[in-house]
C-alpha cells in the first residue's frame, strides 16, 4: 500500500490511546505494516497529547513538519495548534467541541472564539471534515466515545485501506462489553459524517 | 491469560517497545526482576509486576529505589538466575554506584539493565545520554531501534551477559520505549515452577577489596576485548544499501535514516551502517566501513558517542575520510531528532538538493491557550499547597519562604496559581537542599516531597538534617501511591489492591519520629481549618519539623475501588 502518515491530536483524558489502539488493531489484523509513537507520563495530565501513526512500511514512528497526510483532531484548538506540521494538501478530520484548559478556567489565559478560524480552515485546505464529536458521541450513548466517533469519521473518508467491517471487528475485540454498544453506535455516527 | 503470555511463536502483536522488552525477557528466561518506576521505562515494571501472578517461575518487585533494584537483580544473577532491572536514564545515576563495581565482580546468570533515556526531556529533568555509562563502566550495550528489535535484543542480552559474565545495558529512548509496532513473537521460557539459584562463595571474586578489585579490573578489560570481537561480528550491526557515501547510525534514528535514504532515492549512493551493539563499539566493522567511503555522516541523538568512536578508528588506521556529525554542525547535541531534520542533514552532508514540503500560510490561526500539564481537579496536592500557603500568608512569611520541591505530580506546584516550587535537582533533593538553604540563608524553608520519593531518597537526608540541626519544614505529601508513573505501590500505603493486602506496612509518621524529628503532625488536607491550626506552630517555629499531608490520589482511589 501507499505510505500514509496520520497525526492524531487531542487533550489528555479524551481517549487518544484507545483511538490509536483500535486503528493499530485494524492494521495488524489486515497485515498492514504500522508503527506509532505515543505520549505517556506527565504530559497526559490534562496536557496536549498526540499519537503519530504511520502505515505502509514507513519505519519512523514520528512525523515531521510537512509530512502529515491526515491530521485528526479530537479537539479544535489542538487541531489548529498542529497545523504547522501539515502541508497544503493535508486532509483534516476534526471534532469542533472545545475542551477548555484549566489555565483558562483559572483566568490565566483565554480560549478564543473558533467560529471564524474553523471557517478559514475549510478555505485553507482542500479536504476538511468538521463535526461536533462530543455531541454525536452523546447521542450515541456517551460523550466519552468522542474518540470512536472521530475514528469513525476518519474511516468514513475512505482514505485508509481498511473496510468499515475491519474497524467494527477491531472495536468488538478491544472495547469492554459494557461500553461496546455505545461505541459501535458512535463509530457508525462518525462514519456517516464523512462517508459520502 | 495476558495476551503477551498467550501469544504463540511467530504470532504478531502490536506492542509498545517496553512491552516488547518484557516479552523478550520472558523468552530469555528472566527469573528475578526489580525496578523503581520512571517514565519512559515504567511500563516494563508494571507489566512484570502484573504478569508474575500468572507465572510461578517469575519474581518481580518494586524496590524503593534504582540502586536497591540493581542490587537485588545483581544478587539474583550472582546466584545463577537470569535477572533484569529497568529504570529511566536518571535512575541509573542513583544505581551507578552499584553498576560501576558490579562491572568488576560480574554475574553468573544473565543480567539485563534497561536504561530508558529521554531526549527532549518529555518527562524528565535532563536529557543525559546513558551510552556514556557503558563507556564509564566498561559494560556491553545494545540499542534497539524499534519494538521488534527490543524483543529480540532483550532475549539475546541474557546470552551475551552469561557469555561475558557481565551485566548488559539495554539502552532505549522515549521513541523506542513508547513506539508501538508489530512484533513477531519468539518462544517463551517455561515458568511453571519457581526456580531457586545457588550462590557459590568465592570471596576472591565477589568481595572487591582493593587487592581483588585490581585483579577484577584486569578481568573486565579482558572481557571488553572479547566483547569488541563480538560487536564486530554481531547480527545487530548491519549494513544497508551501497555507495561511496556512508551513514553510521544507532537507536531510533536508524528508522529516520532508512526512510530518508529511500525517500531521497539514495539506495545506490549511500550505504548505511546501522549499529545495535554499540559498546564496545565495533572497531573493525567501523574501519572497514570508513575505508571504502568518500564521506561519512554519523546520525545519533544526544552525545557524539559513535562519531567520536569513528574518529578514533579513522585516526588509528590513518584514514582520511571526512566524518560529519555534531563536531561539524550537522546535528545538535540537544533534543531528539525528527525524520525531517535527519533528511535535511543527509542532503546537506552529501551536497544534495532537498526542499522540505512547503508550509501553508497560517497567519490566520489565533493565539491558542497553552495546556501545561496540571494537577487533576480534586487532587489532594492542591489542597495541601493551599493550606500551607494560607498559613504562611497569615504569618506574613510567604514572600520570604523558599520552597524546595521534588520529583512527582506535585512538581506541578511550580505553575500558577500555586507557584510553590523554587528549587529542584533530583529525587530527594527537597530534603538535602532544604538543609543547605537553612545553613546558607535566614529565609524560611518549606519543602515538598511525595511518599514514594521519600522512601526512594528522602530518608537519609532527613537523618542528616536531624543530626546537623537543619532548620526547615518538610511536607510529605502522602497520596498512598507512586502516582505520576502509574500508581505503583509504596511501603506506607494503607489503601492497597487485594493482591498486596498481606504486605507489611511502614508508617511514615513512625519512621519520621524514630529518626528524631522534633515536631511531626499528620493532617488531612481536605479538612482545611483543622489542618491550618495543626501546622501553624510548625511554620512559625525555627526548627526542623515534618508535616504529613495524608489523602489518597483520587485516580488511585478510584482504581483500587474498581478491583
Amino acid at each position: 500500500m501507499e505510505r500514509l502518515r496520520i497525526l492524531a491530536v487531542g487533550v489528555g483524558g479524551q481517549g487518544i490511546l484507545l483511538f490509536s489502539r483500535v486503528l493499530g488493531e485494524v492494521a495488524l489484523s489486515s497485515g498492514t505494516p504500522i508503527a506509532m509513537s505515543e505520549v505517556h507520563g506527565m504530559a497526559q495530565r490534562g496536557g496536549v497529547v498526540e499519537t503519530n501513526i504511520v502505515l505502509g512500511g514507513v519505519r519512523s514512528p514520528l512525523i515531521s513538519e510537512g509530512e502529515v497526510d491526515i491530521l485528526v483532531g479530537l479537539e479544535p484548538a489542538e487541531t489548529l495548534r498542529a497545523l504547522p506540521r501539515t502541508r497544503k494538501d493535508t486532509v483534516i478530520v476534526s471534532s469542533t467541541d472545545p475542551v477548555i484548559p484549566q489555565i483558562v478556567k483559572d483566568g490565566l489565559a483565554t480560549y478564543p472564539d473558533l467560529t471564524e478560524p474553523l471557517q478559514k480552515l475549510q478555505e485553507a485546505y482542500p479536504r476538511v471534515y468538521l463535526f461536533p464529536g462530543e455531541e454525536i458521541a452523546r447521542e450515541a450513548g456517551t460523550a466519552r466515545a468522542l474518540n470512536i466517533v472521530t475514528l469513525g469519521a476518519l474511516a468514513g473518508t475512505g482514505l485508509l485501506p481498511f473496510s468499515k467491517e475491519d474497524f467494527l471487528e477491531a472495536i468488538k475485540k478491544i472495547v469492554k462489553p459494557k461500553f461496546l454498544e455505545a461505541n459501535l453506535k458512535a463509530f457508525e455516527a462518525g462514519f456517516s459524517v464523512t462517508a459520502s | 491469560m495476558h495476551p503477551i503470555l498467550s501469544a504463540k511463536p511467530q504470532e504478531k502483536l502490536l506492542l509498545l517497545g517496553n512491552e516488547a522488552i518484557v516479552r523478550g525477557a520472558l523468552e530469555g528466561g528472566l527469573r528475578i526482576g526489580a525496578a523503581y518506576p520512571g517514565t519512559p521505562s515504567s511500563e516494563i515494571g508494571n507489566l512484570l509486576f502484573q504478569l508474575q501472578r500468572e507465572l510461578p517461575g517469575l519474581y518481580f518487585e518494586f524496590s524503593t529505589n534504582e540502586k536497591v533494584a540493581m542490587e537485588v537483580a545483581a544478587a539474583a544473577a550472582a546466584s545463577g538466575l537470569r535477572s533484569l532491572t529497568c529504570m529511566k536514564h536518571v535512575g541509573l545515576n542513583v544505581a551507578a554506584d552499584a553498576l560501576m563495581t558490579l562491572a568488576y565482580i560480574g554475574v553468573k546468570g544473565g543480567m539485563v539493565v534497561v536504561t530508558a533515556d529521554d531526549p527532549s526531556c518529555h518527562s524528565s529533568q535532563n536529557e543525559q545520554d546513558n551510552r556514556y555509562y557503558a563507556r564509564l563502566s566498561g559494560l556491553p550495550m545494545l540499542e534497539p531501534a524499534n519494538p521488534q528489535e527490543a524483543r529480540e535484543m532483550t532475549a539475546y542480552a541474557f546470552e551475551l551477559s552469561e557469555r561475558l559474565e557481565l551485566p548488559v545495558l539495554l539502552r532505549t529512548t522515549t521513541r523506542v520505549s513508547h513506539a508501538r509496532a508489530v512484533v513477531e513473537m519468539g518462544e517463551l521460557a517455561s515458568y511453571e515452577e519457581a526456580l531457586k539459584g545457588k550462590f557459590e562463595k568465592d570471596p576472591k571474586r565477589w568481595v572487591p577489596v582493593p587487592a581483588i578489585a585490581r585483579v577484577r579490573h584486569q578481568v573486565l578489560l579482558e572481557k571488553m576485548r572479547e566483547a569488541t570481537v563480538l560487536a564486530d561480528g554481531s547480527q545487530w550491526n548491519r549494513t544497508y544499501g551501497k555507495g561511496s557515501k556512508g551513514i553510521i547510525v544507532s537507536g531510533v534514528a536508524v528508522n529516520y535514516v532508512l526512510d530518508a535514504v529511500e525517500e531521497l532515492g539514495l539506495e545506490d549512493e549511500v550505504a548505511v551502517l546501522a549499529l545495535g551493539f554499540t559498546h564496545p563499539y565495533p572497531a573493525g566493522l567501523l574501519a572497514d566501513f570508513l575505508r571504502e567511503k568518500e564521506a561519512v555522516l554519523v546520525v545519533e541523538e544526544l552525545e557524539p558517542y559513535l562519531e567520536e568512536a569513528a574518529r578514533v578508528v579513522a585516526q588509528e588506521r590513518g584514514l582520511k575520510v571526512p566524518i560529519f556529525g555534531k563536531a561539524t554542525g550537522h546535528f545538535s547535541r540537544a533534543l531528539e531528532f525528527t525524520p525531517g531534520l535527519v533528511k535535511e542533514a543527509i542532503a546537506r552532508a552529501f551536497g544534495l538538493s532537498y526542499t522540505p514540503p512547503e508550509a501553508p500560510d497560517l497567519s490566520w490561526v489565533p493565539e491558542l491557550p497553552p495546556r501545561p500539564p496540571t494537577l487533576c481537579p480534586g487532587c489532594p496536592h492542591r489542597e495541601t499547597y493551599r493550606v500551607v500557603k494560607e498559613v504562611l500568608e497569615e504569618l506574613g512569611e510567604l514572600s520570604r519562604t523558599i520552597f524546595p520541591t521534588d520529583i512527582g505530580c506535585y512538581t506541578l506546584g511550580l505553575l500558577p496559581p500555586i507557584q510553590m516550587a523554587d528549587y529542584l535537582i533530583c529525587m530527594g533533593s527537597s530534603v538535602g537542599s532544604a538543609g543547605g538553604f537553612s545553613k546558607a540563608t535566614d529565609q524560611r524553608i518549606v519543602s515538598f516531597i511525595g511518599d514514594s520519593t521519600f522512601f526512594h531518597a528522602g530518608l537519609s537526608p532527613l537523618a542528616s538534617a536531624v543530626y546537623n540541626r537543619h532548620r526547615f519544614t518538610l511536607v510529605i505529601m502522602d497520596n498512598e501511591t507512586t502516582a505520576m508513573t502509574g500508581h505503583q505501590p509504596v511501603p506506607s500505603q494503607e489503601l492497597r489492591p487485594p493482591e498486596l493486602e498481606d504486605r507489611p506496612r511502614i508508617d511514615i509518621e513512625a519512621v519520621v519520629k524514630a529518626l528524631g524529628v522534633p515536631k511531626v503532625v499528620t493532617i488531612n488536607p481536605y479538612k482545611k481549618e483543622e489542618a491550618k491550626a495543626a501546622i501553624r506552630p510548625l511554620l512559625e517555629a525555627d526548627e526542623l519539623s515534618v508535616i504529613i499531608a495524608k489523602a489518597p490520589c483520587i485516580l488511585y482511589r478510584a482504581r483500587v475501588a474498581k478491583k
